[in-house]
């Protein structure tokens, strides 16, 4: 025993030193180094990441980790964004709350994402953690504005309250009013998903006056463009903020009135809202431009030549998401004005119109890859696409750590050639070492999974679609894609073979969605059966799948892997292995 | 059951939708709305089309293949864009047809006031009901003569000249242009405006 403690420091040193460690990695890494070093390590972690509800439980995790204050946890797979997740599948929060409620009495911080959050959590929370300071519901449903009352009503000391893209029951405007009086530390709101209903103007206006540290606040569409400089006068100090509707009459007093509030905001730098924009407005922001690092226009139904004059005034823009509206000549305006744009998101207009309704084409981002040095980070939704623009784009870009193209027809060919777009995809894995999340569109062979599994070595996300033409696509992204954690597939002709000969793999990873491909059910059963520390979910809204041929391909596939084993809460359309069937025939 | 005799295309097809998806976006799009019509039409088909739901399905696959035409069955999900991005398109081109035109509701006796949007009604009867549900009331009989009969509640409205009207003396569009407010009467204040008690 003696001779060990020349070499080991006292717990307290060692704590401190950990507390230096902040990313869950790292953490993760000093756990593992010896025994006397996952324990101190477990006692001091404060924050903890759960990437899938399911991989584990909320009483394994309070076992080993008990002096928690702050939870992120994220609940339904991605393609649950698209429906492609029926409802009632899962990934309810309750559970979580309940048990940390008991726990964690000091936490402070919860942020979810894509989970079913209902009011009874809310007013769960904010009946148990009297420290509690932050609240983000990413894409969350569930619950209502009488949730969100009871947060307002008794959290003293909240400073975030982030709502982003949640669907909320918008019962009332009135639950803004549940913020006491002499509530003070709002640092952050986002209410921009709450639905047409008016949040009470008044009691939002007097939150924001007697909250001097707010320095987000994101409206919903409700909010008229005419209350804007009222807000605005009450926080100048706002670094982000996002409006409502961006519209209204004309009328001189009310444009000088808007413009002189926002002059006033000399710490803004990220703007959103802008729905429903009377383009005349629009320079009502121009004395705030030039210090924009993020603007995000994706609800803004304006032309091209709006949108020219407006990012021509903003040099330091960042991060810019927009409508296809832009075209190619906004984008090639945006190229040469924004010289530190990093991250670009153009979604479309007409998703849904078989012919192109503006003119955006692969040009457009051929152009931005060209002008913008800093470009890292890419989603792209366009009509057209040709293998050179993509090795172009590939060539000047090998910092691009984000690319995502969804090219609307499926089985789109390269325009030129009328070929696959393997080649194009192919340069982009090949040139872009430091990849880490890809999204494939149009006409795509195994060829262009071989060069994914021969190339991207640190891809950990891989969205596909309507692509690959056998098993051999997904046996390459499997065995070669070293740094895969999350692999989504839709439609394409991948079964049993390669799956069943890469299980191994799939613990690696944490997730595997597939839908609409050719995996049977058998397979299905043969993996749960061989891989314990797998959930393989098989949902079928149609019938039972043992109600057919266990040949029969099954309609969508989740696995995972999980040291909590099988869920308890599973709706009557998913299926999944339990112990008696690990040995019992179908 | 289908699924035996086939290799189970249906995993793989193209449809409108999984059964228990809402079909509202599908129906707001223009391409969609003819997909339908496609289908509806057996003469289409040069396969045999028998009267299920299979082939009709597969029938009209083919026919997506066939033709190269404009409408074609819409995959859900795709292109992969979240539902509220998708509600936020439409409303630009329609703005002008369904501005809405708020109104403030007071019911005397009422703690407090209501606020509806006239344009979400296509007439009087159920701007009526509606009132009628808000406030638990009924409105009794209209007739052009005598104004309300049969009950102690009578709607009026402020017009654009600050006059108090009866509502349902002039036509639809004309009132919910220029109405401000509407009051719901009771009682002796009614008798004035017509009411038969």
């Amino acid at each position: 025993m003696q001779k060990k403690m020349a070499y080991s420091f006292p717990d307290e040193v060692l704590e401190h030193v950990f507390s230096f460690i902040k990313s869950h990695k790292d953490r993760n890494a000093v756990s593992l180094v010896c025994k006397s070093w996952y324990e101190i390590e477990s006692w001091c972690r404060r924050k903890i990441f759960v990437g899938n509800c399911y991989a584990v439980s909320p009483r394994m995790v309070i076992k080993r980790f008990p002096e928690v204050r702050s939870v992120e946890v994220k609940g339904k797979p991605h393609f649950a964004d698209f429906n492609l997740v029926p409802d009632g599948w899962g990934g309810n929060i309750l559970p979580w709350i309940k048990e940390m409620a008991g726990a964690y009495p000091w936490l402070e911080e919860i942020r979810l994402k894509r989970m079913v959050v209902t009011d009874e959590s809310l007013e769960l929370i904010a009946k148990s953690f009297k420290n509690f300071k932050v609240l983000v519901l990413s894409s969350c449903e569930g619950f209502s504005t009488d949730g969100l009352a009871a947060i307002a009503a008794s959290c003293k000391n909240l400073k975030e309250l982030d709502l982003r893209e949640s669907e909320v029951d918008d019962l009332s405007g009135h639950w803004l009013i549940h913020f006491p009086e002499t509530y003070t530390s709002l640092v952050s709101l986002n209410i921009s998903c709450l639905g047409s209903d008016e949040v009470s103007f008044s009691a939002l206006e007097r939150l924001v006056g007697r909250c001097p540290n707010l320095r987000t606040l994101r409206l919903n569409r409700a909010v008229p463009l005419d209350k804007i400089a009222s807000i605005l006068h009450r926080a100048p100090q706002l670094v982000e903020f996002g409006t409502g509707a961006y519209a209204a009459e004309l009328r001189p007093d009310v444009f000088s009135n808007l413009a002189g509030a926002f002059s006033n905001c000399k710490e803004l730098r990220s703007l959103s809202g802008f729905w429903d924009v009377v383009p005349a407005y629009l320079p009502a922001i121009y004395s705030v431009c030039s210090r924009l690092t993020t603007l995000n226009l994706s609800y803004a139904t304006i032309q091209s030549r709006d949108l020219i004059k407006l990012v021509s005034h903003c040099p330091s823009l960042q991060r810019l998401l927009v409508l296809d509206y832009i075209e190619d000549s906004g984008l090639e305006a945006l190229a040469s004005s924004c010289k530190d744009l990093q991250e670009l998101r153009v979604f479309p207009s007409d998703p849904f119109g078989v012919e192109p309704n503006v003119s955006l084409t692969e040009q457009g981002l051929v152009a931005v890859s060209l002008g913008c040095p800093k470009l890292q980070s890419v989603l792209y939704f366009c009509r057209r696409m040709s293998n050179v623009a993509l090795v172009t784009i590939a060539q000047n870009r090998p910092n691009l750590t984000h690319f995502r193209l969804c090219i609307i027809e499926p089985k789109t060919a390269d325009y030129l050639t009328l070929e696959s777009l393997d080649v194009g995809f192919g340069a982009i894995v090949e040139h872009c070492k430091d990849l880490r999340r890809l999204s494939l569109s149009g006409l795509l062979t195994d060829r262009v999974f071989e060069y994914i599994g021969t190339y991207a070595k640190k891809l950990e996300m891989l969205s596909v679609a309507f692509a690959g033409d056998s098993d051999l696509g997904l046996h390459h992204v499997l065995s070669g894609c070293e740094s895969l954690r999350k692999l989504e597939i839709r439609d394409c002709p991948f079964g049993d073979k390669a799956l069943l000969a890469n299980a191994g793999k799939l613990e690696t990873m944490r997730s595997l969605w597939m839908s609409s491909c050719s995996v049977s059910f058998g397979a299905c059963k043969l993996l749960g059966q061989k891989m314990p520390r797998l959930n393989v979910e098989v949902i079928d809204e149609r019938a039972p799948p043992d109600s057919r041929p266990e040949r029969c391909p099954v309609e969508k596939l989740y696995i995972y892997r999980s040291v909590a084993g099988p869920r308890f809460d599973m709706p009557p359309f998913v299926w999944m292995k339990d112990e008696d069937s690990a040995l019992g025939l179908s | 059951m289908a699924y035996e005799k086939d290799l189970n295309l249906e995993a793989t097809e193209l449809r409108l939708g999984l059964p228990g998806t809402s079909e509202e976006s599908a129906e707001k799009q223009t391409s969609a709305t003819l997909r339908s019509n496609k289908r509806a039409l057996p003469d289409m088909n040069e396969g045999s089309v028998s009267g299920d739901n299979h082939s009709n399905v597969a029938a009209a696959k083919k026919c997506d293949q066939e033709t190269a035409s404009p409408t074609k069955a819409q995959v859900v999900g795709w292109p992969p864009i979240r539902s509220y991005r998708k509600n936020c398109l439409q409303p630009k081109k329609t703005e002008a047809e369904t501005a809405r035109i708020y109104v403030k509701v007071s019911m005397d006796g009422a703690p407090y006031l209501r606020k509806i949007d006239l344009k979400g009604y296509k007439g009087y009867p159920e701007l009526l009901k509606a009132l009628e549900d808000m406030f638990k009331f009924k409105v009794g009989e209209y007739s052009e003569r005598e104004g309300y009969n049969g009950s102690e509640f009578v709607p009026t409205y402020e017009d654009k000249d600050g006059d108090w009207m009866l509502v349902g003396d002039v036509p639809w569009e004309m009132f919910t242009n220029s109405c401000k407010r509407l009051r719901i009467m009771k009682g002796s204040e009614a008798r004035g405006l017509g009411c038969v008690v």
